[in-house]
This record gives C-alpha cells, sequence and structure tokens, in this order.
C-alpha cells in the first residue's frame, strides 16, 4: 500500500517563495503543520542563482511606495494589477525587514543602515542587495531561519506529479520519492505552489536545469487557467553559450553596454530608454542589443554574435566589493577578467511573467490551491517584470499565500481519504508504467531540444506571426510524439531518467501555453514584442490572456486588467 | 576572446556506476566523449547523460558554482564539476561520487547525515527577544558584517566533507562546513545565541577533533575558509566556558 502523510497545508517547491510561504504558515497558527516537498534539497533551489537584488521603498532616500508602484505598472507596460502591485510595494519593505532580522548579510552604508542600488526602470536606487549574490544568500537565509520550525516537515528530493482534487478543491498530491522511486500520497487542505519559473523551454536560458515548468503543469492539468504566457523575459546580459546571468547590478553599478565599434549604443541611438540608458528596462535594452547585431554592430563568437558590457572604468575595488561574483563568472564561463576586458554579453531568457492564475492572496479558481512567486502570476508584473521585484515578490506573495492557504483550511474538510487514495494509486500505475518503457521510439533528449529549438525560432526577442504560428504547430506535433518517449532506466533507485521525462511533459504543456497565447497577441507591449504589429493596441488588447488544457489542445480565453490610480499611458523614458 | 575557439578532443570518462537493487559494490563504466575545449567536467556528464547513455545518474542544476549540487571527486580530488575546467585534465577523467558519503546511485550521495549536522549548529539567528518588521531593520557596520561575510558564501556542496581526514575516519565529525555556518552565526553582530552554540561545538566529535589538516580549505570552491572557522570557533567555545565558569564561581 502506498505510504501517505498527513498535513495541514502542502507546499511544493523550497525555493524563496515556498520556503517563506512554510514559515508563513506555521507562524499563522501554532498548531498548524506544513509538509514542504520539492524535488532538490531546498538550498538548491534556482532563488540561489539570482544576483542583484531585491526592490524595496526605503526611508529617506527620495522613493515613496507611489513612486514604487508607479515603477512597476509603467516597466509592466500597463498589463499589470494594480491592486496586486499596491499590496507589493506596501508589503515590500516589511519582508525586506524580516529577512534581515533572519540574518541576511544585506551590504551596508557605513552608518549601518542597508544600502540600496539602482536598478532598470526604477526612479530611485531602492534595490536591497548582498554584494551580487542575494538569491544565495536571500534562500540559505530562509532556509537556515526555516531549520527553527519543527512543524516545518521536508520531504526533499521528492517530486510533485499530479494534484489531488476531491469534490471540486484540492485535497492533497502524489509525489514521487525520487531516492526510493516509490509513489506517495500527501494529503492537506491546502496545497501551496511555489515551484518557479520554466526557463528550460528555451535553448538559451539563464535558468538551471530544475526549472521545468511543473507547478504550472499541475495547475493547467487540474483545470486552472495559466495567465499572460506569452510575456517571457529576455535578460540583456547573458554570457554567450552558456547562457549564465550576468547580473543587472553591473549596469546599476555604472556598467556600459557598447556594440563592435564600442559605442554606448543606448545613449548614442534611440531606443527608447531615454536619459536612462543602461537602466532601461530589460526588454527595451535586450531589442537593442538585436537590433545593433542585426545591424552589422555585433560581434562574431563560436556561439553567435554578441555585444559587451564594459565594467573596466569601474576599478577593481569597486568590482571586488559590489560585483565579485560578476568577475568569478566572467573568468570561469567567458575566460574574460572584467577588470581588464569587456565581458562577451547577449540576451538570454530568464524569467516567465505569466503563470498559474491567482488573485492578490495567491488563490486560485480552483478552491485551495495557491500559488506564489515565478510559478504564479499575481499579474504584478503584466508585460515586463523590473528588475530586483521577483526576489521580493517571492517573500511577499509567499508570505501571504502561507497565510491565506492556513485560513482556508480551517473551514475546509480533509477530502474522501478512499477517493484520493484510488486517484494517488492510479497516479503511480502510470509512473510504474513509463519507467523503463521499452516500446517507443522517441528520444526525450531529442524532443527536449527540438521543443527549445522551437520556441527559439517563434518565441525570442522579436517575434514574427508566421514562426509564432510555426512553434504552434512545431509543439502539437512533439506533443504527440512525446507519446512514444522510450525510457531505457528501469531502475527505481534515483532514476533521473524518468524524472527528465515527466519534466519534458511539463515543458510541453507549458511551451504551448507560451505560443498560443503569443501567436494571438498581434499587437506589441513590454516583452512581447510583435515584428508585424509593432504598436501597442489597447483597444483591442489590454487585457490578460488565459489558457486553458483541454483535451484537445490549448484553450485561449481572456480576463480584465485590474486599473485603479495609474491609467495606461505611452511608455518612454 | 573565449578559449572555446579551439578544436574538440576526445577523452575517455571513467565513471562510478551503482545501482543498490543490482550491485553489491560500486564499479566502473567507461565512456568515449568529444569535448569541446571550452566544458566543464559536468557538460561531458550531461552528454553522456544526452546521447549515450541515459541511464547515468547524477546531480545538478544552477551550472554556475553556486547551488552546490554538482560536487564529485574529479581524478580524486572532491571538485565542483560545473567549474571544473576539462583543459586542466589529461585523456582519462575518472569521476566518482564524493568521498565519505554513503553512495545512493552512480554519482549521487546520500547527504542526510550532512542535513542533521547542519542543523544541530542551530544555523539562525537566536534573539531573546524578536523584533516585529515594524521596527525596521537592524544596524550593522560594514566591519561588523565582514567579521562573518566570508563565512556565509558556504554553498553546502560538501566537498570539504569529501576531503577531510577525519571525517573519513569518524564520519560522526561534525565537519567543516556545519561548524563554518555555526560560527558564521556566532560572528554575526545580530545574533545571541554564541552561548547555545559554543555548547554544541564543545559537544562529542565537534571542534576539538579537528586535525588542523586545512585540507577543507583547500578544496572549498568558494573561499570560505572553513579551517579558520573551526579554529577561531575552537578558542571561543574554550573562552566562553571558562568566562561561563567564572561567572558561575562569582555568581
Amino acid at each position: 500500500m502506498m505510504e501517505s502523510f498527513r498535513h495541514d497545508v502542502i507546499v511544493v517547491g523550497g525555493g524563496g517563495a515556498g520556503l517563506r510561504a512554510a514559515i508563513a504558515a506555521v507562524e499563522a497558527d501554532p498548531k498548524v503543520t506544513v509538509a514542504l516537498v520539492s524535488k532538490v534539497y531546498p538550498m538548491r533551489s534556482h532563488t540561489v542563482s539570482a544576483e542583484g537584488g531585491a526592490a524595496a521603498y526605503v526611508e529617506g532616500k527620495g522613493d515613496s511606495l507611489e513612486k514604487h508602484a508607479y515603477d512597476t505598472v509603467k516597466g509592466s507596460d500597463f498589463l499589470a494589477a494594480q491592486d496586486s502591485v499596491d499590496y507589493f510595494v506596501e508589503q515590500a519593505p516589511l519582508e525586506l525587514t524580516r529577512l534581515e532580522h533572519w540574518g541576511c548579510p544585506w551590504s551596508r552604508n557605513d552608518d549601518g543602515t542597508v544600502a540600496t542600488r539602482p536598478f532598470g526602470g526604477m526612479a530611485v536606487p531602492r534595490t536591497w542587495f548582498a554584494a551580487d549574490k542575494v538569491g544565495f544568500h536571500m534562500l540559505h537565509s530562509l532556509f537556515q531561519h526555516s531549520l527553527r520550525f519543527d512543524r516545518i516537515v521536508r520531504y526533499d528530493e521528492h517530486f510533485v506529479t499530479k494534484l489531488l482534487v476531491d469534490d471540486g478543491a484540492v485535497k492533497g498530491v502524489a509525489a514521487l520519492d525520487i531516492r526510493s522511486g516509490a509513489m506517495r500520497m500527501f494529503q492537506g487542505r491546502a496545497v501551496i505552489l511555489a515551484t518557479g519559473g520554466a526557463g528550460k523551454c528555451f535553448p538559451f536560458t539563464t535558468n538551471g536545469n530544475i526549472k521545468t515548468g511543473d507547478g504550472m503543469s499541475l495547475a493547467y492539468r487540474a483545470g486552472v487557467g495559466l495567465k499572460d504566457m506569452e510575456f517571457v523575459q529576455y535578460h540583456p546580459t547573458g554570457l554567450p553559450g552558456t547562457g549564465i546571468l550576468i547580473t543587472e547590478a553591473s549596469r546599476g553599478e555604472g556598467g556600459y553596454v557598447l556594440n563592435a565599434e564600442g559605442e554606448r549604443f543606448l545613449v548614442t541611438r534611440d531606443y527608447g530608454v531615454g536619459q536612462k540608458a543602461e537602466l532601461g528596462p530589460r526588454d527595451m535594452i535586450s531589442r537593442a542589443e538585436i537590433l545593433e547585431i542585426e545591424a552589422g554592430r555585433g560581434i562574431k563568437g563560436p556561439y553567435g554574435e554578441f555585444v559587451q558590457l564594459d565594467l573596466r572604468h569601474l576599478g577593481e575595488a569597486k568590482i571586488m566589493a559590489k560585483l565579485p561574483f560578476v568577475r568569478e563568472l566572467s573568468k570561469i564561463y567567458a575566460g574574460v577578467d572584467p577588470v581588464h576586458e569587456p565581458i562577451p554579453i547577449r540576451p538570454v531568457l530568464h524569467y516567465m511573467m505569466g503563470g498559474v492564475d491567482t488573485d492578490v492572496r495567491g488563490a486560485t479558481p480552483l478552491p485551495g490551491l495557491y500559488a506564489a512567486g515565478e510559478v504564479a502570476c499575481v499579474s504584478m508584473n503584466g508585460a515586463n517584470r523590473l528588475g530586483s521585484n521577483s526576489l521580493t515578490e517571492c517573500l511577499v506573495f509567499g508570505a501571504r499565500a502561507g497565510r491565506e492557504a492556513v485560513a482556508y483550511g480551517r473551514g475546509a474538510s480533509d477530502g474522501q481519504e478512499a477517493r484520493l487514495r484510488a486517484a494517488a494509486e492510479e497516479e503511480g500505475a502510470r509512473i510504474d508504467a513509463l519507467r523503463g518503457r521499452k516500446r517507443g521510439s522517441e528520444k526525450i533528449a531529442a524532443l527536449r531540444s527540438e521543443m527549445q529549438t522551437a520556441m527559439e525560432s517563434g518565441c525570442g526577442v522579436y517575434r514574427k506571426q508566421e514562426s509564432m504560428q510555426q512553434a504552434v504547430s512545431d509543439l502539437a506535433r512533439i506533443k504527440s510524439r512525446y507519446d512514444d518517449i522510450a525510457l531505457e532506466d528501469a531502475s527505481k533507485v534515483f532514476n533521473t531518467e524518468i524524472l527528465a521525462a515527466l519534466e519534458l511533459g511539463a515543458m510541453l504543456d507549458v511551451a504551448q501555453a507560451i505560443a498560443v497565447s503569443a501567436a494571438h497577441r498581434t499587437e506589441s507591449r513590454g516583452a512581447h514584442a510583435c515584428r508585424d504589429f509593432p504598436q501597442r493596441n489597447d483597444r483591442d488588447f489590454l487585457y490578460h490572456s488565459m489558457v486553458f488544457h483541454e483535451e484537445s489542445g490549448p484553450r485561449l480565453d481572456k480576463k480584465s486588467v485590474t486599473i485603479t490610480r495609474f491609467q495606461p499611458e505611452e511608455r518612454k523614458y | 576572446m573565449a578559449p572555446e575557439t579551439g578544436e574538440m578532443r576526445k577523452r575517455t570518462f571513467v565513471v562510478t556506476r551503482f545501482d543498490p537493487d543490482k550491485d553489491q559494490v560500486p564499479k566502473t563504466q567507461t565512456y568515449e566523449v568529444a569535448c569541446r575545449p571550452d566544458w566543464k567536467v559536468l557538460d561531458a556528464l550531461n552528454h553522456i547523460k544526452d546521447e549515450i547513455d541515459p541511464t547515468l545518474s547524477h546531480r545538478w542544476s544552477c551550472r554556475m558554482a553556486v547551488c552546490g549540487s554538482c560536487g564529485m571527486n574529479v581524478n580524486g580530488e572532491p571538485k565542483l564539476t560545473c567549474k571544473t575546467q576539462l583543459a586542466d585534465y589529461g585523456e582519462v577523467v575518472e569521476v566518482e561520487p564524493l568521498a565519505n558519503f554513503p553512495i545512493v546511485r552512480d554519482l549521487v550521495i546520500e547527504m542526510d547525515g550532512f542535513m542533521e549536522k547542519f542543523k544541530s549548529v542551530k544555523p539562525w539567528v537566536i534573539v531573546a527577544k524578536e523584533k516585529a518588521a515594524e521596527e525596521g531593520p537592524n544596524r550593522q557596520s560594514p566591519e561588523e558584517l565582514s567579521a562573518f561575510k566570508q563565512f556565509s558564501m558556504c554553498i553546502n556542496c560538501m566537498l570539504c566533507y569529501a576531503a577531510c581526514p577525519v571525517v573519513a575516519k569518524e564520519p560522526h565529525f561534525l565537519g567543516p562546513a556545519a561548524i563554518a555556518l555555526g560560527h558564521r552565526y556566532n560572528m554575526d553582530s545580530r545574533d545571541e545565541g554564541a552561548a547555545e552554540r559554543n555548547e554544541v561545538f564543545r559537544g562529542e566529535g565537534t571542534v576539538f577533533h579537528c586535525s588542523y589538516a586545512n585540507e577543507c580549505t583547500e578544496v572549498c570552491p568558494k573561499n570560505v575558509d572553513p579551517a579558520a572557522a573551526i579554529n577561531q570557533a575552537k578558542l571561543n567555545a574554550v573562552v566562553d566556558w571558562a568566562a561561563s565558569f567564572v561567572v558561575k564561581r562569582n555568581g
């Protein structure tokens, strides 16, 4: 019989949002226990790779909550839900302060106050930082703090494969224990998805290997809509070849972006960033880089053409104090020392603005299901996220989802155990049938690579109707071939082949949702830049795209945008 | 420019294989791989997994030396495989699971013991009275920050455990990373929990078992210098013990 566990709240994912949700849940009620179910040990979560900082209002710097809200809404190209943005900016300083109390080693001013740095699209320096390893320090501070709570029970290296729904509400999950290969059932009155993004749908990404859209697929398969999926962010400074992130803080600290001729094209040419130059928002700078390369002002390299990030004028002392990780990464993965040479860079897939549809409480339309962090679309980022808003988002909405899940659980039932068990057993049988399944002729790695190629050519920095349509049909074909994959590894213990197969299944769901949403939006807004439709079109497209799972394929729908105090205007810097 | 412009080079990888359901003891398997000149050891393992043998299991994620997943022994030395350049190696490269840990499968080690040690040092801020967020952040000078910052850079990759001669003989030794972590909180101006942690440090199998081999510091991929942390922690634990003795006598 399948082993089962019961907790009040089940958190899926142990990164920034999941850990914060788990801590909030046990703090909300002294009797609540939380299952923290993650496919990796929490400190391996991809939050660890975030570098530049976390945004929040700081007193005495000429900032205000309203300014942070306006920057965020403008950065979103007016597709952000303004109720979510208001809640975010108000909670942001409290959340970053909590993290300070919990030991996060924020960099300091001489007087001992927390230091801040400028960031793209932000009117004032409001980005808190711990040198250039902010995600790493936030994640480790959160994880270490979470160890205080015995009521947070970790199930490390468990891969959730299905949400268990009973009587119209989520009542648990089925998960594969990676180490033993056994399926397990987790019962709980509420489930919080905090599995992060899906960068591995693309071939060239800053994202780690684990970012495969698992939570988005879980919700989608349970009937919850994925919102605004066409809006994927390309970060302007990735290392060619590997896609390793060079933080935006490099520009925040004064770095220049140069073309092959050594020209600061963000200053000398009109790319819409105005006086902000290198501190323009990510979508605009990524586009500028592509246009420079297309105009013949890129530099040819073994991994395609690139432009350059020049930090030399900052000097070794500043680079070592503020950007030591950038120097380390450049040396190891690009073979250049930024103290003496410019860093080769190009736009790289970085972040999903879209995700599982939630309201400002982190609640999805499916009772008992919550989501927070990159997996979710609480709509605070709209069509383009500002750098340093997402780490704070993990905390603000992770905490909110944790509290809301506990409150919801008080009035909810446990679900009918026999029915849940039957559903979990059925899921276990599906996984068992997949393990080492020899019949079939398709290879996981080959299909994954074809999917990634389709996504890059259809949903890149610049898009065309024709190429997006091509991606939609390519993905449909790849998905039907996925049903015919062959697996060679029949063993139970730490079988990473079956994991790769399940992750590919999730990515195909997410990739399809991205491509279908993108192809339908015949306008340009934020990160969605269509060559055939270069203008924003508020009359026809000022709405959130929604994609629902149907047996016949993805079904599109729309949802209205919450606009309160900031009316849409032309987005110019 | 980057060194990736050179020729592909054929290398032989001798990799540990172990499936506890089939094998009594670990064995090795050999793979021939044509490697790009800029590849790291991890790139070759991923190539093997994707193109040659999908049954090979190894852990990895960030491939930028910060998540700590991909530690393995490479030609006998503990390494983060995502930052270990193949260019620094000859034609034959041996990849084994991290030494001094039980093997779960192939290159995957069991880390339960490490996680327990990690938690045992109480790696969180301990204060007599917790502050509300509304009270704002603590002040901490850049000097106070630098007193512990280096010890907060540990990515929990566990290379130091694979290198430590004491861990090899006494698996229950608290070990470099856990001691450095406890010491990190002891050195943090915001923390008031040093007495509790020093109690842990004075227990069986902790700081005083260190034999000054310094291997931990030599293999650390993040320059945490756990050996320095252990030495400082040792001294503090003694001073703290002596001080408590004086207080007791006087009190």
